[in-house]
């Protein structure tokens, strides 16, 4: 039973096999949700040329935007970025691509891809800059242009709970991109707040099955609030 | 005279029925959830997986796991739902939410909006734009009529980068109440104290003022 016991024990295990110019699919919506330990690691092995997918870039000194600090990303793939400055002065400078693309794009591209789905129509984007050269076909009278699906060699994802054959739940809105992102790694690496024996999740609870899971690790999360409001005091 | 924002908000919460699911974006569309009237309930879908929105938390129930999509800390009221990013843009995508209210920098008249990209400047992104207008049933537009310069913002065509295209029906800015029909705009209500002569001046876009153009009520 023990093949089935995906846990890892240091940051470096998780991570192992990352290299230069390799595809990160990273799950998060802003900074809520994200695997805050697995990129503070990417970010201390110092790999470059990484083209990551992930819906935004983090902000300056934290989440993905500690990758900017040493100009390891490459390419971006997102729906909106450019909440820190340093994002900004590398997208303006050329030494940072990005692929703008629309958020439900996105997350039906990750979903796709890990699916097996290398394309899929879709209206959102049609007649605007997101369709230009892309393949158009009519459906009941509506134009859809082809998008193709997105596979990653890592994926990064980041769950509430993960039991030790790599069954994930999430918690509240950080789940988001995350299951998606779980199913298009080749290598899938969860970083959990706890991690419990198999048996102690229900089946029933289960967001994302442990067969996308590779490597499973417990992180520490500082979990930043990107704008807290709070309801007026009556 | 010209609308207020919260006046905006109002005209468009009078928009909603008792049961519908409404997607509000960033700026006077989040207001409009201020106004919804006491007699009816709408669920608020954030596209970043959340359906049934609620207040902001009171100081001692912030949770960084709860946001809304404008990455704010947020509540959910009774009977919400939590979900992926997928399932939230399949809701959007495939026509199950039934209002989306949302800004614009130009809307057309064939029905063309642009609202997330001006050339020259940073372009942030399009966020989940493009998928709320390729697929809500019906689109709100709100915006002020015209731009801080006085150009109107309802042109014969967009002459920025488009967010979607033939997607937009009605139109609620500062001084009226417009549809979007058979390649024009279509006057239906006057901000008080608005003439439908002042609406025609600073519409750019072929505008039809039928015989009865009834006036805002609040």
């Amino acid at each position: 039973m023990s093949g089935f016991n995906k846990v890892v024990t240091s940051y470096e295990e998780a991570m192992r096999g990352l290299e230069n110019g390799m595809t990160i699919i990273a799950g998060g919506f802003g900074l809520c949700g994200i695997p805050e330990g697995l990129i503070n690691q990417i970010k201390t092995m110092g790999t470059k040329q990484l083209m990551v997918v992930s819906n935004n870039c983090g902000v300056d000194g934290f989440g993905l935007g500690l990758l900017l600090e040493d100009k390891q990303i490459k390419k971006m793939v997102s729906s909106y970025v450019g909440e820190n400055a340093l994002f900004e002065q590398q997208l303006l400078n050329g030494e940072l691509e990005v692929e703008l693309t629309p958020q439900g794009t996105l997350a039906e591209k990750m979903r796709a891809g890990g699916a097996g789905i290398p394309a899929f129509y879709t209206a959102t984007g049609y007649g605007t800059p997101v369709g230009e050269g892309k393949e158009v076909k009519t459906f009941n009278g509506r134009p859809y242009i082809l998008e193709e699906s997105i596979t990653g060699d890592f994926a990064i994802v980041k769950a509430w709970k993960v039991d030790t054959y790599g069954n994930c739940v999430y918690r509240h809105t950080a789940q988001n991109f995350n299951p998606m992102a779980a199913t298009a790694g080749k290598i899938t690496v969860v970083e959990a707040e706890e991690i419990v024996e198999a048996g102690q999740l229900s089946p029933s609870e289960i967001h994302t099955p442990g067969i996308y899971v590779n490597r499973v690790i417990k992180g520490s999360f500082e979990k930043r609030i990107e704008r807290r409001v709070t309801a007026k005091e009556a | 005279m010209a609308l207020s924002r919260e006046q905006i908000a109002m005209r468009v919460a009078q928009e909603f029925k008792d049961g519908d699911y409404v997607n509000l974006g960033i700026g006077i569309p989040t207001l409009a959830a201020s106004y919804v009237p006491d007699d009816i309930s709408v669920m608020l879908q954030s596209e970043n997986g959340l359906l049934g929105m609620g207040a902001y938390p009171t100081d001692d129930a912030v949770d960084a796991d709860m946001i809304n999509a404008g990455k704010e800390t947020v509540t959910a009221i009774t009977g919400a739902s939590i979900f992926n990013s997928a399932e939230s843009f399949a809701m959007i995508r495939g026509g199950h939410v039934d209002f989306t209210v949302l800004g614009a920098f130009e809307v057309d008249v064939n029905g063309n909006i642009a609202s997330w990209m001006i050339p020259g400047k940073l372009i942030k992104g399009m966020g989940g734009a493009m998928d709320l207008v390729a697929g809500a049933k019906n689109i709100i537009v709100t915006m002020t009529h015209t731009d801080k310069h006085g150009n109107s913002k309802l042109l014969d065509a967009c002459t920025l980068p488009l967010t979607g295209v033939n997607c937009i029906t009605r139109i609620i800015t500062d001084l009226a109440v417009l549809e979007v029909k058979d390649g024009a705009f279509v006057l239906r209500e006057c901000a008080p104290g608005v003439t439908p002569d002042e609406v025609k001046q600073k519409t750019k876009g072929a505008l039809i003022i039928p015989d009865e153009v009834t006036e805002m009520q609040f």
